[in-house]
């Protein structure tokens, strides 16, 4: 039980890498890298969990509870922008791709070879 | 290379990636077990040295300000290549605004239109609230600047195209975004010139719990709400914007 | 110390002020603002090159500093290697904006404000002493990068270049941060020195070694090694020449430049009874990168492929250098990394001065259109003499260190993928140069045909502005000075020595220490059988050069015959060079794996 998080983490990066290399469509394709950006979120978040851990928000709480990490949450904050704008980037040149190729399926990109 | 040989090659290096993964992941320790003292210790100064209540927040615009400087500039740097590689070939006319005879209302029914005129300022003053209390609560710069984003999203839903020819306001969003941007580096100088180091926090503390409170980390969440929803607006603004070129039959 | 974030700092507020104002901007004043903010930049950085001299300083972002050997802020650690990088960086930043000058299509302030973010995310790559803040300043960079490189939005290929480069090396970051998620489980840190000392103290058990495959093969995709470097061929075929200029000497080095330095100050006390193993795996990989890319150079008829594939074939180079992990390899390695930077940027300056007048870049087009220029002629000579690595070029000196450093650890049949690579490279460049600025080899000038490549639609201009020249003469003169220049050779020497020390780098970040001065070495003097070996070197290329040039000279049957031996050898090496982007990540993929099971093999 105790690995779980961690075999989720994996396995969305696997899955991911899968279906990038099989894609057929730009779109699913930068999809698919986001589907592998989630593996990096799981992953540090699980890192960083304490059991019996609340959020480190003193609002409410005394100063002595046990609180969660605070600085998975904020690697995790810097990854999720880094990653959403990567994002956008690609799909802006999807945009492009479909403009000058008229078609989103890579196996029918074929301006560049050897 | 053939489909087959592709999977071939992936199938190989699959089976060795997810050994190589299961392997190192093994020496973490158990989930829930981390006992990292870097963490507890930023968890436990944040509000004696800082008097603000997020952590977080402390640990995103304080201990790691710099972090969170490059971050908003990398957010800026892939709304600048959008713009960058959507912008309209110079050949092309500039992106038209539609006219008034065939400007489609983007939600059709009325009913419909009516509710989101009326989120739009609601919305609004969340995205605010959440910009503004982003040193004493779960919030901040990043996902108010989202909030503040889908805000003038609204406008758009709502209504007809944001885009409005010639006096779009992608200029005022570039604005926002570069001074969000800059104001952020400015800060920081602010804190190298008075404070003796780059990004230190020089203004004064506050008490706890109270809105002005945390030196300049609410500044810096103000800054960084701007240049979020400078930053998003203008992304989607591009997009938006092909949608157009596409109708015009450009594409 | 306050320079130290000035570096940084500087380039990114130009940005978001350029953009700030963006619609009131016209181009001169786009212009102006990005070159002073770099200059200012070159200024920072030499100074704190000059500092390290009597030792690396730290500096820490937001006053905190280390608390109970914790260290609590974000450090920026200054020693000669990483503020030497940053120099080379934006040294030829400056070329390349002095380059782009003239160029119709840059959309201001755009362009200019993605280029002083590509800088700010290099020079910050370079001077971070924190692993989550390496990752961050490698993500500037490559996000800039990701958007310079598609910027000729109206070619198909930069498209489609443009999206296998950000598609891979965004998975070459997924790894990264798995890595970075790893050590701080482990560790609980972040900071390099911090980490060092935790790792140490604890196993070394699967977990570390996994942690630093990760890290290296995140690094090694940016750096482009075999066999995670398809995306490179593309990226450059498609960007803007004088942003080549910048990958090519700046941004693939300092993939190797980040496995050195999580090396020596990250895993290096925690995996050090592992240094043999991992020597002969990274001198392996060393040596593959260096052939495949050689080899591909060769065939090449594209001007700017011919130059990526030259970039992959050094960084093999590179790596073989910092993989012998001693101070002569790791010398030789940041030797061969300036020199070699400055000859690339050199040849792709003198590229673009010939794509500038004519807009093609396949052989087959540009053949004799380079007569006209005989300035750029030299220049392109001069560059590919630098990859013959003949005296007394830089890379001439850089060569030798590596050869003594690889026959003294017993690799000494690496010396042969050395010379192979120079003559390759070389034989590849001195080919096309001679084909463009003597109009040798098969065939006249072509006639006037449809292009394959367009990147202005105006009429080509009659003559190049003068302002272009300067830059590709300074990058020649530079590659040659190198080696000329008294004591450099000997600096270099210690400032290697100066990089390896782990245990002084953590002492000088977590406990404040005085860092020891480089001490540079007695005066080096390379051995006979350098000179002999960058003989058969240069040798090899000519051969190389006159076979491509002359070759359709020779009795038609024995040509044929050669040719297509060769065609059929190579074929599938070439036919792996897909384009597809599935592909690229397959490779990827099983590039992971393979470095994780030789690591494994290797490392345990």
């Amino acid at each position: 039980m105790s690995f779980l998080p961690y075999a989720v983490a994996a396995w969305l990066f696997l899955i991911g890498l899968y279906g990038i290399v099989t894609s057929r469509n730009l779109v699913h394709l930068v999809v698919c890298l986001s589907v592998v950006q989630s593996s990096t979120y799981v992953l540090l978040l699980a890192v960083g969990y304490r059991s019996g851990g609340t959020a480190p928000i003193y609002a409410d709480i005394s100063h002595s509870e046990n609180v969660v990490d605070p600085i998975v949450a904020t690697l995790t904050l810097t990854d999720v922008v880094v990653e959403a704008t990567v994002v956008a980037l690609l799909l802006a040149l999807t945009v492009q791709a479909h403009r000058r190729f008229g078609t989103l399926d890579p196996n029918e990109m074929g301006a560049l070879r050897g | 290379m053939s489909y087959r040989l592709r999977m071939v090659v992936f199938g190989a290096g699959v089976l060795g990636f997810a050994s190589l993964l299961i392997w190192g992941l093994g020496g973490l320790p158990d989930f829930g077990d981390f006992a990292g003292r870097y963490g507890q210790y930023l968890a436990h100064s944040a509000l004696p040295e800082r008097h603000a209540t997020s952590s977080i927040a402390v640990t995103t615009f304080d201990f790691r300000g710099v972090d969170t400087l490059i971050e908003e500039f990398i957010l800026f740097t892939a709304a600048v290549g959008v713009v960058a590689l959507l912008r309209v070939h110079r050949e092309t006319e500039e992106v038209p605004a539609e006219p008034e005879a065939t400007r489609w209302p983007t939600a059709q029914s009325g009913a419909l239109r009516s509710l989101i005129t009326a989120l739009v300022a609601p919305v609004l003053v969340l995205g605010i609230d959440i910009v503004l209390h982003g040193h004493l609560t779960p919030g901040g710069g990043f996902q108010g600047g989202v909030i503040l984003m889908s805000a003038l999203f609204l406008v758009y839903l709502a209504g007809t195209h944001i885009g409005l020819g010639p006096l779009r306001p992608m200029a005022a969003m570039e604005t926002a975004e570069g001074i969000g941007a800059a104001g952020f580096a400015l800060i920081g100088l602010g804190g190298l010139i008075i404070a003796g180091a780059y990004l230190e926090n020089f203004l004064p503390f506050g008490a706890p719990n109270h809105l002005v409170s945390g030196g300049a980390i609410p500044l810096l969440n103000i800054a960084v709400g701007l240049e979020v929803m400078g930053a998003l607006l203008i992304v989607i603004g591009e997009f938006l914007d092909q949608r157009l070129l596409m109708q015009k039959g450009k594409l | 110390m306050t320079v130290a974030p000035l570096t940084v700092v500087v380039p990114l507020v130009a940005a978001g002020l350029l953009t700030a104002v963006a619609v009131r901007l016209n181009r001169a004043v786009a212009e102006v603002v990005a070159l002073a903010a770099t200059l200012a930049t070159v200024t920072f950085c030499v100074i704190l090159l000059a500092r390290t001299a009597s030792g690396s300083e730290v500096y820490w972002f937001g006053g905190w500093e280390t608390h109970r050997g914790i260290a609590v802020g974000v450090a920026f650690v200054v020693d000669a290697f990483g503020a030497g990088l940053a120099t080379l960086c934006s040294v030829l930043m400056v070329a390349a904006l002095v380059l782009m000058w003239r160029y119709r299509d840059t959309d201001p302030p755009h362009f200019q404000t993605l280029m002083l973010l590509f800088l700010a995310g290099m020079v910050g790559f370079c001077l971070s002493g924190d692993l989550f803040n390496m990752f961050v300043f490698f993500e500037l960079m490559s996000v800039a990068a990701f958007a310079l490189a598609g910027y000729k939005i109206d070619e198909d290929e930069a498209v489609e270049g443009s999206l296998n480069f950000a598609v891979t090396n965004t998975i070459g970051s997924f790894l990264i941060l798995t890595g970075i998620a790893l050590v701080y489980g482990r560790t609980g840190a972040l900071n390099l020195a911090q980490i060092s000392e935790a790792l140490a103290a604890g196993p070394s058990d699967g977990l570390v070694v996994v942690a630093f495959c990760l890290l290296a093969a995140g690094f090694f995709v940016k750096a482009a090694v075999v066999p995670f470097h398809f995306w490179l061929a593309d990226a450059y075929a498609v960007a803007p020449t004088p942003v080549c200029l910048l990958f090519a000497g700046a941004m693939s080095e300092l993939g190797i430049y980040a496995v050195g330095r999580i090396w020596f100050d990250g895993f290096a006390d925690a995996l050090v009874a592992h240094g043999d193993g991992l020597r002969t795996v990274l001198i392996v990989a060393g040596c593959l990168t260096a052939l495949v890319g050689s080899v591909m150079c060769v065939l090449q008829d594209h001007i700017k492929r011919l130059l990526a594939f030259a970039t992959i074939a050094y960084v093999g180079v590179f790596l073989i250098g910092l993989g012998l992990l001693g101070s002569d390899g790791v010398a030789g390695a940041a030797v061969y990394i300036v020199a070699d930077g400055f000859g690339k940027a050199a040849l792709f300056a003198a590229a673009g001065i010939v794509q500038h007048r004519r807009h093609h870049v396949s052989l087959r087009r540009l053949r004799s259109f380079g007569r006209g220029l005989p300035l750029t002629g030299v220049v392109w000579a001069l560059g590919a003499l630098s990859f013959a690595a003949l005296p007394p070029f830089g890379s001439f000196f850089a060569k030798s260190l590596l050869e003594d450093g690889l026959s003294k650890e017993g690799y000494g049949w690496a010396t042969a993928v050395l010379i192979a690579t120079s003559a390759l490279t070389a034989g590849a460049a001195l080919r096309a140069g001679g084909a463009i600025f003597l109009g040798l080899g098969e065939g006249g000038p072509p006639e006037a045909t449809e292009d394959e490549t367009r990147s202005e639609e105006e009429a080509p201009p009659d003559r190049t502005p003068a302002v272009m020249f300067v830059p590709a003469v300074l990058l020649a003169l530079a590659a040659l000075a190198v080696g000329v220049v008294p004591g450099l050779v000997e600096a270099f020497e210690g400032a290697a020595v100066q990089f390896m020390n782990g245990s002084s780098y953590a002492g000088t970040v977590l406990q404040g220490g005085n860092a020891p001065p480089i001490e540079a070495g007695q005066a080096y003097s390379a051995p006979a059988s350098a000179y002999v070996y960058s003989a058969i070197g240069a040798l090899g290329a000519v051969i190389v050069a006159a076979a491509m040039l002359f070759g359709h000279r020779a009795p038609r049957s024995a040509s044929r015959r050669l040719s297509r031996v060769g065609e059929w050898a190579v074929a599938p090496l070439r036919a792996l060079h897909s384009g597809h982007i599935g592909d690229y990540v397959a490779w990827l993929v099983l590039g992971v794996g393979l470095l994780g099971g030789s690591f494994a093999i290797a490392l345990q």
